[in-house]
């Protein structure tokens, strides 16, 4: 049993104890002595609310404290929350970069790949001819040079190429570094909503001493209000869990099943 | 299919325009042109030539279901074969987007060879 739970039964205890008291002396008219009763009852419902508020504040404090929340708003080390959107802003720079890093590299490497393979292709055609001996002197002179040339630039463009290779595989760094970010920001959202909760929770304490009722229904309608205002055409991003989902395509197979069902 | 038909490629990511200008040069088409969402993307269509247009869904600005609306709306460009390429993957999407017109419609991620049977298939039926 929690401390906040112990003093709600403790008044709980009281009030209980108390009630014959005091529907006795009000049948026998004794009407001070109910108003006596009535304010010691109130004193000590006050007493318990002041000490719920008084939780209420001191973990309110602790959570701001926790998270590191600049109260003063002057300045100093930024929020975790400033801090978490710095850090996903690095990682959209992080991935653009290593994507166009890569994309560079690839796009620099494609001619290089497709030289070998045309060159190859036409000194392959005059090869066979040579074979053939079907060859004149001065075209195999020729045939010699261009022999000579695609062996060097090979060479040159292999090593070139390997390098790309490389550089691609370094370009999925930000893997790790992103990785390590994103961990650190999903910790403090889960930290973020336990100490919410755990506040929560204290001030249903303060509501019970309170006799205070919340309009749960109109709480719900209005949750269900703006669940329903999230409609399809403002886009959501990636779905997660898309292959246990019966709402969500897990695929372009699925994509074309549904499309083809619509008499596409 | 015309290779030298004018694209216009709408993302609000430069990497994912430039992944799909680099995979349309792969299949021959060279002549394409770039929005960052709908709201650049609608006065371009309005004033260029473009043959077909490629779009992501989600977007800041207007998004890729809005574009589609506004061309289909337009005189001028409702006959525009349109490729939507997007992460959007719930089923009431992809009837939204049935339903709003979209001859073609890619989740992301996608691969080249999806990218071009879709292409092909738009424009046999367009061309037949």
């Amino acid at each position: 049993m929690t401390q906040a739970d112990q003093s709600f039964v403790e008044f709980e205890a009281t009030l209980r104890a108390r009630a014959p008291q005091l529907l006795e002396s009000l049948q026998q008219g004794r009407l001070d002595e109910t108003a006596q009763m009535l304010n010691e009852l109130n004193q000590m419902r006050n007493n318990g609310l002041y000490q719920e508020v008084g939780k209420l504040t001191r973990e309110l404090h602790n959570a701001i404290v926790k998270l590191e929340m600049d109260t003063s708003a002057t300045g100093g080390d930024p929020s975790p929350i400033t801090d978490a959107t710095d850090r996903l802003s690095y990682v959209v720079t992080m991935t653009e970069k290593a994507a166009n890093r890569t994309m560079d590299l690839v796009e620099e490497s494609t001619p290089l790949v497709n030289y070998v393979s045309y060159e190859a292709q036409s000194l392959t055609a005059d090869w066979q001819r040579f074979m053939r001996r079907e060859m004149n002197a001065e075209e195999f002179r020729e045939l010699v040079r261009r022999v000579d040339s695609f062996l060097q630039r090979s060479m040159n463009d292999g090593s070139q190429l390997s390098q790309n290779l490389s550089e691609i595989m370094l370009a999925q760094d930000f893997q790790d570094l992103t990785g390590q970010v994103i961990k650190r920001v999903t910790r403090l959202v889960s930290e973020l909503e336990s100490n919410l909760l755990n506040l929560v929770l204290m001030a249903g304490q303060v509501d019970r001493m309170a006799g205070i009722r919340h309009d749960c229904d109109a709480m719900r309608l209005e949750q269900e209000r703006k669940k329903r205002e999230k409609e399809p055409s403002n886009g959501e991003g990636p779905q997660m869990h898309a292959d246990i989902r019966e709402d969500v395509v897990s695929g372009q197979d699925d994509v074309d099943d549904l499309l083809s069902s619509l008499g596409f | 299919m015309d290779k030298n038909m004018k694209i216009l490629i709408v993302d609000d990511f430069s990497t994912m325009r430039r992944i799909i200008k680099n995979l349309l040069r792969d299949l021959g088409f060279t002549n394409t042109a770039e929005a960052d969402d709908g709201t650049t993307a609608l006065p371009m269509l309005k004033s260029g030539s473009f043959d077909f247009l490629v779009t992501d869904w989600n977007m800041p600005g207007m998004s890729g279901i809005d574009l589609l609306r506004h061309v289909r709306a337009d005189e001028r460009l409702k006959h525009l074969p349109v490729l939507m390429v997007t992460a959007e993957a719930k089923r009431d999407q992809i009837i939204e987007a049935a339903q709003a017109g979209v001859n073609g419609y890619v989740v992301k991620p996608f691969t080249a060879q999806v990218l071009k049977e879709k292409i092909e298939k738009i424009f046999e039926r367009v061309n037949g």
